[in-house]
């Protein structure tokens, strides 16, 4: 563990604390997008350049964009009077408490089951395009119906209001 | 052919590598554990150097070709024709006040020209500007380019909304909407030139187009596909580039100026050279994706160094789009949109099956016609479809009744 590792944790949890405790939502969704940034500069870390890009692409590039555009479009933009912290946040962090035990768990049980390796592995751009064509090309062809058929939904539901002319 | 020519005459070696050893000769100084860093950071200077040189001359060109289009002078007071206007431009920038509205979210308002300003720098790390003359030769370049180019996108919201004015956020809004609809094609229209070429790295992109039949080079824009993704790819980076007639985002005559309204002084020269900066990379992109990059145009111009031919290229590029913001008018939101939705997506996926047809038709002649028929039929069938008359009608408001 180098420091650069130790000093990307630190924004990649700072911008994830300031995303639940901002007020503001539009910051909040700015300091979500810290946090995609020091994920994304932690994949560059390890080596990991097809996810650290495509980390930034997608999650910056379209995620925050998404989330600003729904803050914006909802007048969420304005603060509440009554502040904008859930009530139940207490029950919230025990789910998200539970769920980074299980991750972890998971993450610690599978070290010992994969065989210790000498060379680190290493994955190229062109090692993921091909097992992604290949080994792996029907749950990225249902992937694709997946999403063909959120955007079709997606078209389904902007057209409802055309359906009752003014 | 290059290494014949480079084994014939030192020289022309010595003219095409001057600044890698330039460079080398001035890490050659310091000791051999310093020298990686050393060397990336005498590129990182370089980068940082011309490319502001570049969008001082530009500025100057820009008005100037203007001006002749328009039939005036353009700038011609400060200096030999006007030269040196460029240089009052920035001091008269930098000594302007510095005002952030009273309302605006300062620290927002103050990150947001750094952001992009950065994050377009970064674009330029993976561009190969000359044989050899590449900052990091990464594996997944384009990949990496368009990671920052999606990147900008944010900025300019975060100037938009942190001005706390309404012309600054309309123009943010349609500046992003704008660059999240262009981003797509200009994604596709690349990943053509990935499916031929096999591979992200933009190095090895220009050197499978640095090849030559007779005097002719193999560049990407002389196939049928190739030009269809490069005309697609010119009319995606102009609208990425909020150039006319895509500049919406800051049309003057609706929004005063878009999404940077409220900056001025130093922070709106930022956002000015940004605009540039990303034309700059945007363009050497496209010269590096379609326009074989630095190599040479035919083959017995080998002989001119490599930077040269990269960067004229690139100015190639500058100069049609001032050309083009001299004489179109302004597209409307609707049409902008409908073309970007309806005419050039489609397109594009088409053009990615005519390259897939063009992959494994194998060389000869018939794939040539094979390719171009099916593009040009797509194109009249989907022009006569799309863009017929009926669809210019009345204009139908939505909210604004």
């Amino acid at each position: 563990m180098s420091a650069i590792f130790y000093l990307l944790a630190v924004i990649t949890l700072a911008g994830g604390l300031a995303t639940v405790l901002l007020k503001q939502l539009v910051h909040c969704a700015l300091a979500a997008t810290v946090a995609f940034a020091g994920l994304a500069l932690l994949f560059l870390q390890l080596d990991a350049q097809f996810a650290g890009f495509a980390q930034i692409l997608v999650y910056i590039g379209a995620v925050a964009i998404l989330i600003v555009f729904a803050i914006l479009l909802t007048h969420g933009s304005h603060m509440p009077k009554d502040g904008v912290f859930s009530r139940s946040w207490a029950l919230g962090l025990v789910i998200a408490a539970g769920v980074f035990a299980i991750l972890g768990w998971a993450v610690l049980a599978g070290i010992s089951a994969v065989p210790r390796q000498n060379a680190p592995p290493s994955a190229t751009v062109r090692d993921i395009g091909e097992a992604l064509v290949g080994r792996y090309v029907l749950p990225l062809e249902i992937v694709a119906l997946l999403l063909t058929a959120a955007t079709i939904g997606a078209v389904v539901v902007a057209m409802h209001e055309k359906a009752s002319p003014r | 052919m290059i290494a014949a020519s480079a084994a014939a005459n030192p020289f022309i070696v010595d003219a095409d590598q001057v600044f890698v050893l330039l460079r080398d000769w001035l890490v050659g100084f310091l000791p051999a554990a310093l020298r990686p860093a050393a060397g990336a950071v005498l590129g990182v200077i370089a980068i940082v150097c011309v490319f502001p040189g570049l969008f001082a001359l530009t500025t100057v060109f820009e008005r100037k070709g203007l001006g002749r289009m328009q039939n005036r002078l353009g700038p011609n007071r400060v200096g030999p024709f006007g030269f040196f206007q460029p240089i009052a431009d920035g001091i008269k920038s930098l000594t302007k006040e510095d005002i952030v509205p009273l309302r605006a979210n300062a620290v927002v308002h103050f990150l947001a020209p750094l952001v992009l300003v950065a994050t377009v720098f970064m674009g330029f790390a993976v561009l190969p500007m000359g044989r050899n003359m590449v900052l990091v030769d990464m594996d997944a370049g384009l990949l990496f380019f368009f990671a920052m180019g999606a990147a900008t996108e944010l900025s300019i919201f975060m100037a938009g909304w942190s001005s706390r004015n309404k012309y600054s956020l309309l123009g943010a809004m349609r500046a992003v909407a704008q660059m999240i609809s262009y981003e797509v094609v200009l994604l596709l229209s690349s990943v053509s030139v990935v499916m031929i070429s096999g591979s992200l790295s933009l190095s090895k992109i220009v050197a499978a187009q640095d090849q030559y039949s007779g005097v002719f080079p193999h560049w990407y824009i002389f196939t049928p596909w190739g030009l269809a993704g490069f005309l697609v790819f010119a009319i995606a980076a102009t609208a990425e580039t909020n150039r006319s007639p895509f500049d919406l985002p800051e049309g003057e005559s609706e929004l005063v100026a878009g999404y940077h309204i409220e900056y001025s002084g130093f922070k709106f020269a930022l956002f000015f050279l940004g605009e540039y900066l990303a034309m700059f990379s945007i363009s050497g992109l496209g010269t590096t994706l379609f326009l074989g990059g630095w190599s040479a145009p035919f083959s017995f111009l080998a002989w001119v160094p490599s930077w040269i031919w990269f960067f004229g290229k690139v100015m190639l590029f500058i100069f049609v789009f001032i050309w083009m913001r001299g004489t179109l008018p302004r597209l409307r939101q609707d049409q902008l949109m409908n073309f970007a939705w309806k005419f050039v997506l489609p397109f594009t996926l088409l053009n990615l099956v005519v390259t897939a047809l063009w992959r494994f038709m194998g060389p000869g002649w018939s794939r040539w016609i094979v390719c171009s028929l099916i593009l040009l039929a797509a194109y009249v069938v989907m022009g006569r479809l799309e863009m017929r008359s009926d669809h210019f009608g009345r204009r139908s408001y939505r909210y604004a009744e």
